[in-house]
């Protein structure tokens, strides 16, 4: 009996302990403190971690100093200065070849749907490439890191995870039993914001939000780069969106369901995902209506790992309206938020986010945009794009992140086919070719 | 411990391949991860529709010579060996592999020999040695799509096969083919340098 007793008392004064320190001060946006004394210490572990590993391996070749730099050193002239230029050559091939297997040794977009590299290790087995054993104290930080992120951090965050959840169905079945009024927007607004950040904090997460007077309004459509389905979490702490989506089954179902009853989400079914100017339409319907929350789309269609923005389906900016503009970078050295859906599924890839050390992220406001005259969806698609990732410091691709999973498309290979036989049949005549 | 795949991963048979190669250990270990990459479905080798992924591959004008080459006499997968195998022909050549070289040892793979080889087998697309006109022709299609017509690509072939052909059997031998690009630097314009 007294064992039971005991453990009882212990749940009860471990959950009375959450509600008091995390849970309440959500509902009012407070903080604490507490997750940024935390941070603050996990920082300055990881300094002192890095500063042993550099000196552990001063001997050997030094680390490179950018995980971006490629690996092979690229001759990036272009064809004409490759090839001889003025008709076809046997060696010709060998051009090509080259090009081909330096593709074959690394290619700018493979390497864009796995997680990026880290410069120095940050004490997380899954991060440790080729970072071998350096001294017995870093070993020991290891263990103890690896005990608090297991037997500490993961309950306590799959509890807040859990309360964050079914608050947030409740809270929203509530609220949509309310006839339509302006209390109700708000009040909807109010559960949504403290469901969001007692998920965030289930995640550690630090986010730091910039150019907030740039925020989108109602009746606009906010565009931002995707790397998980956490940036939705992200963006929804600061502020209320209304959300595009196909329905699902299961918990996402019971969420989406609940959640639409609050306030005004746009869920379709697979069905009607397909005929592209139903979807358009309703969007438009959306917006038009000025008292509905902006809509958030990721114009990517699917997750890449953060160091790049792939190119941006032109479906999104056909719609109208304005174009809010959000780049979000996480800062890989505390956790990796990258979605690898063909190598983890959804309860794996939340688990690895839980037992990581922090989610930090910074999200950047941009001002708002509108198709220029003359400017057609493409364009102004490719505009939007460069401005994200100039802001977050990513990489600008203009590959198709349907490439995860699909072949690239033939016109890319016609372009090329077409500058070289312009090389070889435009300039010089071909039939009488004395030497 | 964490749940994530074991990135260190140890080379399988590194030392045999590294005597083949003559890849550096680092480099080594790159391609062996490069070539997990590509295996999209962790099947421990890699099959056409992997390498055709690679977008840069897949708009290259030889791309589909360039994926036939890892799959000689029909096979269907390529295993890490002889991934790297192809690989070591673009491998640059150092000071080490041209000053004391063993004569009784097999050439290394990335010899001036073996990378024209390498380009020959692009063109000779049976295998039998020679490139034929017809497969001239062929492969000179592949790289100019549907842009030029038939008669200027039938008179590029013949300007091509004629001035390289020197026995006048209408079709390129290896050594034929060795002669016409003589005083090109092989060396340079097939290397690819990784950097450690």
């Amino acid at each position: 009996m007294d064992g039971t007793e005991l453990v009882a008392k212990i749940f009860f004064t471990w959950l009375s302990l959450v509600f008091g320190l995390i849970l309440l001060p959500s509902a009012f946006g407070m903080s604490l403190g507490i997750s940024e004394m935390y941070m603050k210490i996990l920082v300055k572990t990881l300094e002192w971690a890095t500063l042993r590993i550099e000196k552990g391996i001063q001997k050997e070749s030094v680390l490179k100093n950018s995980a971006s730099v490629g690996i092979i050193q690229r001759d990036k002239s272009p064809m004409e200065k490759g090839l001889r230029g003025r008709d076809f050559e046997l060696s010709d091939a060998f051009y090509f070849s080259k090009k081909g297997l330096e593709a074959i040794v690394e290619d700018e977009v493979t390497q864009r749907f796995s997680s990026e590299e880290l410069v120095s290790w940050n004490l997380l087995t899954r991060t440790n490439i080729n970072f071998q054993y350096i001294s017995l104290r870093l070993t020991m930080v290891w263990v103890l890191g690896v005990i608090i992120r297991y037997c500490v951090l993961l309950p306590l965050r799959v509890t807040l995870a859990f309360l964050g959840i079914s608050f947030l169905v409740i809270g929203t079945t509530m609220v949509g039993q309310l006839p339509d009024s302006s209390f109700k927007n708000w009040l909807s607004e109010l559960v949504h914001l403290t469901c969001c950040r007692i998920c965030v904090r289930a995640l550690s997460g630090t986010i730091h939000y910039h150019n907030r007077e740039h925020r989108p309004q109602k009746g606009g459509i906010c565009v931002a780069n995707h790397t998980s389905p956490i940036d939705v979490l992200i963006l929804t702490t600061d502020g209320c969106y209304a959300m595009v989506g196909q329905v699902h089954g299961g918990l996402m179902g019971i969420i989406q369901r609940a959640m639409v009853k609050a306030c005004p989400h746009v869920w379709f079914e697979r069905s009607e995902m397909r005929d592209r100017h139903l979807v358009i339409k309703r969007l438009r319907e959306h917006i038009a209506d000025k008292k509905k929350l902006p809509i958030l789309i990721f114009p990517e269609g699917t997750c890449i790992n953060n160091t790049s923005v792939m190119m941006f389906k032109k479906g999104s900016f056909e719609i109208g309206g304005t174009i809010y503009p959000v780049a979000i970078k996480y800062n890989p050295q505390f956790g990796d938020a990258f979605w690898n859906s063909s190598k983890y599924n959804m309860v794996s890839y939340l688990l690895r986010m839980m037992t990581s050390w922090a989610i930090v992220c910074d999200v950047w406001y941009l001002p708002p945009m509108t198709r220029e005259e003359g400017e057609d969806a493409v364009q102004f698609a490719n505009r939007v794009k460069s401005a994200i990732a100039r802001q977050g410091g990513l990489t600008e691709l203009p590959w198709d992140g349907g490439l995860k999973r699909e072949k690239v498309k033939d016109t890319y290979k016609e372009e090329q086919q077409k500058t070289y036989s312009k090389m070889i049949v435009g300039n010089g005549s071909l039939s009488t070719d004395s030497d | 411990m964490g749940s994530g795949g074991s990135r260190a991963a140890q080379v399988p048979d590194a030392e045999r391949i590294r005597r083949e190669t003559g890849f550096s250990q680092a480099t080594l270990l790159r391609l062996y991860h490069r070539f997990r990459a590509l295996d999209s479905n962790k099947k421990g080798y890699l099959s056409r529709m992997d390498l055709q992924q690679i977008g840069a591959l897949a708009v290259n004008p030889l791309g589909d010579r360039i994926i036939d080459s890892f799959f000689p006499d029909g096979s269907l997968r390529v295993e890490f060996p002889d991934f790297a195998r192809v690989l070591a022909h673009f491998r640059p050549v150092d000071d080490e592999d041209t000053g004391t070289r063993d004569p009784m040892q097999p050439e290394p793979l990335n010899s001036r020999m073996n990378k024209l080889r390498f380009a020959f087998q692009l063109y000779d697309l049976d295998g039998d040695g020679k490139i034929s006109r017809h497969e001239m022709l062929q492969v000179l299609r592949l790289m100019v799509g549907v842009q030029v017509t038939e008669e200027q690509l039938e008179s590029i072939t013949d300007r091509t096969v004629q001035e390289a052909d020197e026995d006048g059997d209408g079709a390129v031998s290896f050594l034929e083919f060795t002669k016409s690009l003589e005083k090109m630097n092989i060396e340079q314009k097939m290397s690819i340098r990784i950097l450690k």
